[in-house]
């Protein structure tokens, strides 16, 4: 017994060795999952990321499933999304998961994202993770808007309607942009297979770019919520302890993913889009998903289209600039008074945003929209420089 | 706590994806809400209420109303068997292509067909087209309480409304007007031994019918959800004190 087990073991030796040696898969696992340290300090907020590894994983697997019975044609995509929750056996399962999984998808990202701007994850050495990340969150963006365009009900229509005529408000290449996206005047076949395509390759590429933000942090360090590096408290091998953690966080967000999709799916679908699309019938009613109301109401604050289309897009782009907004040594919102003041100030509007946007800048609610979108570009572009200046301004003084 | 902080990230997520408000007043009386078996997070379809308002389906609404989506077969998931459905299926005549003269073509249906779409309804006026019942009460304005007040809210105008013909009053219809004529009289659908066929019970099953059809999954739904989550429950439950015990020694 005890010979046979220890040649067993040499062989097992040897065989790691002959794969280690020749593609050091076993050396890189050790090194950044297991050893790899990780700020003893880190809260369940650090535990978002992979999250959004886990309910990427979901999504891709659930896709596949899905584009196996899906049929990219006007004439078919209504008729086969009904195949597919009717008779494709856990097609309906499926799709409930992938739909739920978008939105959740969404939501994590967002509070990942105020995660890294409240903790100040963008500054040095971190630019390029947040760079990553970012570009994460407008692949994310994209892919989630051409799949909601995929099963081509009325809200499918509309918002690809919608989206051709935000394109077409762009000055002297606006009509040329919003024939390429809609491959015709009007969404149609072409509109349909362009972004079946561009649904299902940045699906795959958005897994490409995970693999570098992931990089990114794990070349640069993880952050912690003091923003004094290193942290005070010490660090800790990821293995177990953050992944123990991790995997506590992703069974509490399949919690909230399988309340969502089994018991609860009308928070994440539009009754709507279970009529099948309709040129002729302009629906009363065009939102886009909760994910994009806070855009969709800047898109409406401002009186005129391209002003909105500026807003909205600006809105994003202002977070590529955050890094070079602030250039404070002070790094979390912990120890910035004013900085966490305008954060929690920042989120209310983000919200009343959305609100605003779902509520048609109707009545007040134009008021309180434009107010939010006001807020949101003077965070960025006032508050943080100045706040920054002062600080770097006292730091210098002090030293 | 620090952590007091994201409460309102996650009241944002929810409160953003809460249904809509109810742009416009209605120009029609609001239906009041009757208890349906399929509501709720938990909700279940009594089967033989199911099959009943098929009947109602077969023998009342298939004469102008059309379910493209839903395949003989499905009716499967209502508890039938295989000879059931294929009987029902023949029973229904499909379009099949067109003879040498030119005239429509028709054949018995099979269990693959869709339930046909009546191509010029007797008794419709022109120009009018009968919605499509597959996914109905998903999206009527109104869902299933309203179906249930429409098929049961028929009566005589009040004074002073002009009715144009080829137009019924109906108080829960949009603009208090429609076009459908009152489609159950009560005793005119065949139910099985021991139940009336009152307007209301036929109303009452054929909305829950109408339920089931646009969401056949919906108690498996259910049940799968149920014993999803106490799965995971559980499993997060060990995680949890699994996590306490590894970082015991560190804290």
């Amino acid at each position: 017994m005890t010979g046979s087990s220890s040649s067993d073991r040499e062989n097992d030796g040897s065989k790691q060795d002959w794969l280690d040696s020749r593609l050091p898969v076993r050396r890189f696992l050790t090194t950044q999952f297991r050893h790899f340290p990780m700020p003893r300090s880190a809260n369940m907020l650090w535990t978002v990321g992979a999250m959004l590894s886990a309910v990427l994983v979901l999504m891709l697997l659930s896709g596949l499933v899905l584009v196996m019975n899906y049929t990219p044609t006007v004439a078919g995509a209504f008729a086969s999304i009904e195949a597919i929750e009717r008779r494709v056996p856990s097609g309906w399962l499926m799709r409930s998961m992938h739909m739920a999984g978008a939105s959740l998808f969404l939501g994590a990202l967002y509070l990942h994202l105020f995660r890294g701007l409240y903790y100040g994850s963008y500054k040095k050495p971190r630019e390029l993770v947040w760079l990553l990340g970012l570009l994460l969150l407008v692949m994310t963006m994209i892919t989630a808007f051409a799949g909601y365009v995929l099963p081509w009900g009325q809200m499918s229509y509309w918002g690809a309607d919608i989206a051709g005529k935000a394109l077409a408000s762009i000055p002297v290449i606006g009509p040329f942009t919003e024939r390429v996206f809609l491959d015709g005047s009007q969404p149609g076949d072409g509109t349909l297979h362009h972004l079946f395509v561009l649904h299902f390759t940045l699906a795959f590429a958005i897994v490409a770019v995970v693999g570098l933000h992931v990089a990114g942090v794990h070349v640069a360090g993880s952050g912690n919520p003091s923003g004094i590096e290193p942290d005070r408290k010490g660090s800790l091998p990821f293995s177990p302890y953050f992944a123990i953690k991790d995997a506590f966080g992703v069974a509490v967000f399949a919690i909230v993913l399988t309340a969502v999709m089994f018991l609860f799916p009308d928070l994440v679908t539009e009754s709507a889009n279970y009529r099948p699309a309709n040129p002729l019938h302009t629906p009363t009613n065009i939102e886009p998903e909760w994910y994009f109301l806070p855009f969709f109401g800047m898109l409406q604050a401002i009186p005129f289209k391209f002003g909105g289309l500026v807003a909205s897009v600006g809105a994003v782009v202002v977070l590529f600039l955050v890094p070079w907004l602030d250039q404070s040594p002070v790094r979390s919102a912990r120890q910035r008074p004013l900085i966490r003041l305008s954060m929690i100030l920042l989120v209310a509007a983000f919200v009343a945003l959305g609100l605003a946007g779902q509520h048609h800048m109707e009545g007040s609610w134009l008021i309180i929209g434009r107010c939010a979108t006001v807020f949101y570009f003077f965070h960025f572009l006032v508050v943080l420089p100045f706040v920054s200046r002062r600080e770097r301004a006292v730091v210098e003084s002090a030293s | 706590m620090r952590m007091a902080f994201f409460i309102p990230v996650i009241a944002a997520a929810l409160f953003s994806a809460s249904p809509m408000l109810a742009q416009t007043r209605p120009d029609h009386d609001h239906a009041s809400p009757q208890h349906w078996s399929f509501e709720g997070p938990l909700g279940n379809f009594d089967l033989a209420t199911v099959q009943r308002g098929y009947l109602v389906y077969e023998q009342v609404c298939s004469s102008c109303h059309g379910m493209k989506h839903v395949q003989f077969r499905d009716l499967e998931g209502m508890g039938l068997d295989a000879e059931a459905v294929k009987s029902i299926a023949s029973s229904y005549q499909i379009q099949d292509g067109r003879d040498l003269s030119g005239a429509l073509k028709y054949r018995h249906g099979l269990p693959d067909d869709a339930f046909p779409t009546p191509v010029k309804p007797a008794g419709v006026p022109e120009g009018v087209v009968p919605p499509d019942q597959s996914r109905l009460t998903v999206v009527y304005p109104g869902g299933p309480d309203r179906i249930y007040a429409l098929l049961t809210g028929y009566g005589p105008a009040p004074a002073g409304m002009a009715v144009p013909s080829g137009q019924f009053y109906n108080r829960f219809a949009s603009g208090r007007m429609i076009a459908m004529k009152p489609p159950l009289r009560g005793g005119e659908v065949h139910y099985p031994e021991g139940t009336s066929a009152t307007v209301e019970q036929e109303a009452r099953d054929v909305t829950t019918f109408l339920a089931w059809v646009a969401q056949p999954h919906l108690a498996a739904r259910h049940r799968t959800g149920v014993r999803v989550l106490v799965y995971l429950l559980c499993l997060a439950l060990l995680l949890f004190f699994l996590k306490r015990r590894i970082w015991s020694n560190v804290e």
